[in-house]
């Protein structure tokens, strides 16, 4: 079989990336699979916005896009086009360069978390002891391009948005904290392929189980980290306009687009990550099907099946947003402080108990075997 | 059971335990019988002084991995502590429930505040001993502030946070220091790094400077007293008499632990800096004293003067003077209780007896309580028999032993000084007419444990023997 | 080699974001300076390996703390000119506590490496070694005690910050979720039967 680069190109680029030190290889390398990750998380963040207005659209009764391209395909790419040609108009007495570099604080973080997050069992481009506290330190810095933008904006809607956004946000980080204190019981590490390889060996090994109200406090605290519907109080459109970022326009409107986007994508891995075992397979151990290849790929741990946990997550998104009526302000506080936080409390401490019984589905996991 | 190893460590654990429990139940009381929370609060501290006659360990045990103390000085400083705490709670219940300021949290924090002095009389190591101190000084701060309608306890509650807030960071800046030249946090393994090669660095001293500027903030020495006076007269009386008692107790674990116990070796170092805070002590806080008119100000600088003796108690370096100020600091807060007693007693709804002319004709009033005060009066003035004497006449003989015959003259003529502004207390009582003809409205229960400790001055100045055995056997098996 | 670049580079940024701190006009340019500070402190304990710590002073002080500081700050309406007026007046003695402070740490340093005293520099971990385990093993063992008072620490600012600032005001109106659910029809409504009956044809109105 001809390679379409020839022979002597592929030799010389070979002896010319021996020659590089080491150091710089591994630079190199680095950069290059941040780069894929972090244009795949782009792209589907494009498809994402696709996919969510074709689910309300049909939950709705509705087409949605259909315009663009064969079944409105396009669409996300139009939208982009229009994004990134139209002018950015900073208000005259806002704090111009905080106003820049909020959209900017947004999204990086989200990009960033990508480095510890492993994509199937051989691939993570930073494979670090302390992942899961990497995960929520930078979540929890997403918030200040929210309140910097607010507050950068000089306006009221936008400050009050922002302050909005910054209450729920560290209310809600504690419950969700909480929540991985009991994953990280579970499994006994806080590296997050320790913790995956913990959910070895089938559904029922899964965390979803022994910990399903943590899954269901993680699952809501990150709607509500993500702002998004039901806890949207911090845009609220029919409240105070657009929240943090009224004023924004053109790239840097679009920018806060992708940040709330690859948000929601990267809250939907990391739950697929802590309770539904990331890229592990359900069918795994089913060896009574036989042996095909067919089989033994449903049944082997791979990307796709990460991606598939991703996509119902995502679609979990969307359905709440077309279910559910926006929470009042208080009602949120009450939900995160009062329900969600004593909530994880209690469950971390009937973890511990269950493990050190050794009851059911609490015997498998890390905590059990520290109790001798 | 692998709980048992913690044994020694019982009065703290227990405390602990009950300050829960009292939470959570203070909770389910409603207003009207807000006295169940005290009676738990008394409840609790009865089981933690059980809890410490009954883990008495035979000497020096270490706990924690050295982080924690239990000698013959931390069971005697947290069975006083206590009492005095329970004689505070007692006094206190009539106000609050006259002013409607009984509240669960007076005792809860009352409580915590009793558990930071636990720490700091057993703590072995700067990390805990300051820990034990913050938990003391955040109640301390919480109770000043206790009464949200006042905008002067809100005031004296900011300068006390603020200073107090700024005490600890030097004492932490000191701490740091030492332990980056020691490399121990430990008072042990720090006296044996300064033995061993430190003994001479500069930075050490600095280090010491910091900590004991720290130390001085904590006693209220001047002139580090800023914060005192002012917390004294506008946090109202129960919470006075809290700070004014207990915590002293602290201050002494404080000093004797970290500049004896860690930093012994540079007694000739600390030695300078402690005798210029004690004799400016003295002398302001008795000079200031007599222009003061609010009770509650002028024990305040008394309570000053009486930091000056203890210091100097300190400053001699010997077993002699660590016994003397043991002894001091006891009788003290003893007399400190009983005097904020009365105070409590005068006050009565929408009253506070704060002013010294609110005590004009109380031997009228009351003949029996002008007794009481009188004893008190005496006692912190240090006239023969009353205990005040003997702590003073201890602190001068340990002073002339030590070598220092011009301190002992000083403080002499302090307390000569200091006499007047007790004994014009006295003259109001017996010699003016009362302006103020209302009945006292405390239980008969306050009443009587007010009178025990109006006696208790006296009984322990003409008997001041065994207690004054068992400070210098204190001394004597911990030094 | 490049550990001592990324070393000085993070350093420099973190010197001037400090500087940066102390000479922002604006306060919320000062907590965002701040910020920068607090993560280049941590890309530097990152350097000798101390990721733990380096990752929670993100998460505490960057994620929460210095979230309700600009909080705080943004709400504030400081007065910008009156706040930077003070230099002049505080300046020499804030360079004379720097210079003391200097001074003193450049001989804490000295004498640390002046040998036969206790010096130690920084051991390079061996392979496998977790930084978070180390910790967690000291924290739970050797300074169990300091740990645990700690925590009653903050169960007692809890109780200290309720006590200050929880009124119940009268009259204010709550919502009783547990009412509000608990609440049956029957409780709401009350369906009456009635006989159909002929309207009174002489009497319209």
């Amino acid at each position: 079989m001809k390679t379409l680069i020839p022979d002597f190109v592929l030799k010389a680029w070979m002896s010319l990336w021996g020659m590089l030190p080491p150091l710089m290889q591994y630079l190199v390398e680095t950069t290059f699979w941040i780069l894929v990750v972090m244009i795949s998380v782009i792209l589907t963040v494009a498809f994402t916005t696709y996919f969510e207005r074709k689910v309300i659209g049909y939950m709705q009764g509705r087409v949605g896009p259909n315009r663009v391209g064969p079944f409105g395909l396009g669409q996300p790419f139009a939208d982009v086009i229009k994004l990134l040609i139209k002018e950015v108009i900073v208000p005259k007495k806002s704090s111009r360069f905080l106003f820049i570099i909020a959209p900017l604080l947004t999204l990086t973080p989200a990009l960033a978390t990508w480095a510890v997050i492993p994509l199937s069992d051989t691939f993570v481009i930073a494979n670090i002891d302390a992942g899961l506290l990497y995960v929520l330190s930078l979540t929890s810095v997403g918030v200040y391009g929210v309140i910097l933008a607010g507050w950068a904006t000089n306006s009221k809607y936008a400050f009050l948005g922002a302050m909005r956004s910054a209450a729920q946000i560290v209310a809600y980080e504690i419950a969700m904290g909480f929540a991985l204190v009991g994953v990280l019981m579970a499994g006994g590490s806080l590296n997050l392929g320790v913790i995956i390889e913990a959910q070895a060996g089938g559904v029922s090994q899964w965390f979803i189980l022994p910990l399903l109200p943590l899954f269901f406090v993680y699952l809501i605290s990150g709607v509500a980290e993500t702002n998004r519907a039901p806890f949207d109080v911090a845009e609220g459109e029919s409240e105070i306009v657009a929240g943090f970022h009224v004023e924004y326009s053109g790239v840097a409107f679009a920018l806060f687009f992708l940040g709330e986007y690859a948000n929601i994508i990267l809250i939907s891995a990391l739950t697929s990550i802590f309770f539904l075992g990331g890229y592990l397979s359900p069918f795994e151990g089913w060896t009574f099907l036989g042996d095909n290849n067919l089989v033994s790929f449903l049944r082997d741990p791979s990307l796709g099946w990460l991606c598939a946990k991703i996509c119902f997550f995502i679609f979990v998104f969307f359905w709440l947003r077309a279910t559910f009526p926006r929470y009042r302000y208080d009602q949120i506080m009450r939900l995160g402080w009062k329900v969600f936080i004593p909530v994880t409390i209690v469950w971390i401490g009937v973890e511990a108990v269950m493990a050190y019984l050794r009851v059911g589905p609490w015997s498998g996991l890390a905590t059990a075997s520290l109790a001798g | 059971m692998i709980f048992g190893q913690f044994s020694p460590a019982a009065p703290e654990i227990t405390l602990l335990i009950m300050i829960c429990i009292v939470l959570i139940a203070d909770l389910f009381v409603e207003d009207e019988k807000r006295a169940t929370t005290f009676w738990l609060a008394i409840a609790s501290l009865a089981v933690t002084a059980w809890a410490v006659l009954a883990s008495a360990p035979d000497a020096h045990t270490l706990l924690f991995d050295g982080s924690y103390v239990s000698d013959a000085l931390s069971q005697v400083l947290k069975l006083f502590a206590i009492g005095t705490v329970a004689i505070g709670f007692l006094y206190a219940r009539d106000y609050l429930r006259q002013n409607k300021l009984m509240k669960g949290e007076y005792y809860l924090l009352g409580l915590f505040g009793l558990l930071g002095i636990m720490i700091m009389t057993s703590a072995n190591s700067m990390l805990t001993m300051y820990l034990g101190l913050e938990t003391l000084s955040l109640s301390l701060y919480a109770l000043v502030a206790f009464d949200r309608n006042s905008a002067t306890s809100a005031e004296s509650a900011m300068k006390y946070f603020v200073l107090g807030a700024i005490a600890s960071g030097t004492l932490l800046y000191g701490i740091s220091w030492i332990y980056g030249i020691t490399g121990s946090l430990q008072f042990d393994g720090i006296a044996a790094a300064v033995r061993n090669d430190a003994i001479n660095s500069m930075p050490l001293w600095f280090g010491m400077a910091f900590m004991i500027v720290g130390i001085a903030f904590k006693f209220g020495a001047v002139p580090f007293h800023m914060w005192l006076p002012d917390v004294y007269q506008g946090a109202r009386t129960p919470v006075t008499l809290y700070i004014a008692s207990a915590p002293k107790l602290a201050a002494l674990a404080l000093i004797l632990r970290i500049l004896v116990d860690g930093l012994g070796e540079l007694h000739v170092v600390w030695q300078g800096m402690i005798m210029v805070l004690a004799v400016l002590s003295l002398v302001v806080g008795n000079v200031v004293a007599i222009a003061q008119t609010n009770i509650k100000r002028m024990l305040g600088y008394s309570a000053i003067a009486h930091v000056g003796f203890i210091l100097i108690a300190i400053f001699t370096g010997s077993q002699d003077g660590y016994a003397a100020a043991l002894f001091y600091t006891l009788t003290y807060v003893v007399m400190a209780a009983g005097a904020f007693g009365m105070v409590i007693l005068l006050s009565r709804k929408g009253f506070e007896a704060e002013n010294l002319a609110d005590f004009k004709g109380l031997n009228a009033r009351s003949p029996w309580f002008a007794l009481m005060m009188l004893f008190f009066m005496f006692g912190m003035a240090g006239v023969p028999p009353w205990v005040g004497f003997f702590a003073k006449l201890n602190v001068i003989s340990a002073v002339l032993n030590a070598g220092f015959p011009i301190l002992a003259l000083i403080m002499v003529l302090a307390s000569v000084i200091g006499a007047y502004y007790y004994l014009r207390v006295i003259w109001y009582m017996y010699f003016d007419a009362a302006e103020d003809r209302s009945v006292f409205q405390a239980d008969i229960d306050t009443r009587i444990v007010l009178s025990l400790n109006g006696v208790a001055v006296l009984v322990l100045g003409i008997i001041p023997g065994w207690l004054l055995t068992l400070c210098i056997n204190v001394i004597r098996t911990v030094y | 080699m490049f550990h001592t670049i990324l070393f000085y580079f993070f350093a420099i940024v973190l010197i001037g974001a400090a500087i940066g701190v102390i000479f922002a006009r604006n306060p919320v340019h000062a907590v965002m300076f701040l910020v920068l500070a607090f993560f280049q402190s941590a890309v530097l304990w990152l350097l000798i390996e101390a990721e733990f710590l380096a990752i929670v002073l993100v998460l505490v002080y960057v994620g929460a703390v210095m979230v309700l500081f600009l909080f705080v700050v943004m709400m504030l309406d400081i007065n910008v000119e009156e706040v930077s007026g003070g230099y002049t007046r505080y300046l020499p003695l804030g360079v004379l506590v720097a210079v003391l402070m200097v001074t003193e740490l450049a001989q804490i340093i000295w004498l640390r490496s002046t040998p036969g005293i206790s010096a130690a520099g920084f051991a390079s971990t061996p392979d496998g070694y977790s930084n978070t385990k180390a910790l967690g093993a000291v924290l739970y063992t050797e300074h169990v005690y300091a740990f645990e008072i700690a925590a009653v620490i903050l169960l007692l600012a809890i109780v200290a910050a309720i006590t200050l600032t929880m009124r119940k005001r009268p009259g204010l109106k709550q919502q009783d979720i547990a009412a509000q659910v608990a609440v049956r029809a029957a409780d709401r409504i009350r369906i009456v039967k009635m006989d159909a009956v002929k309207p009174d044809t002489g009497s319209e109105p």
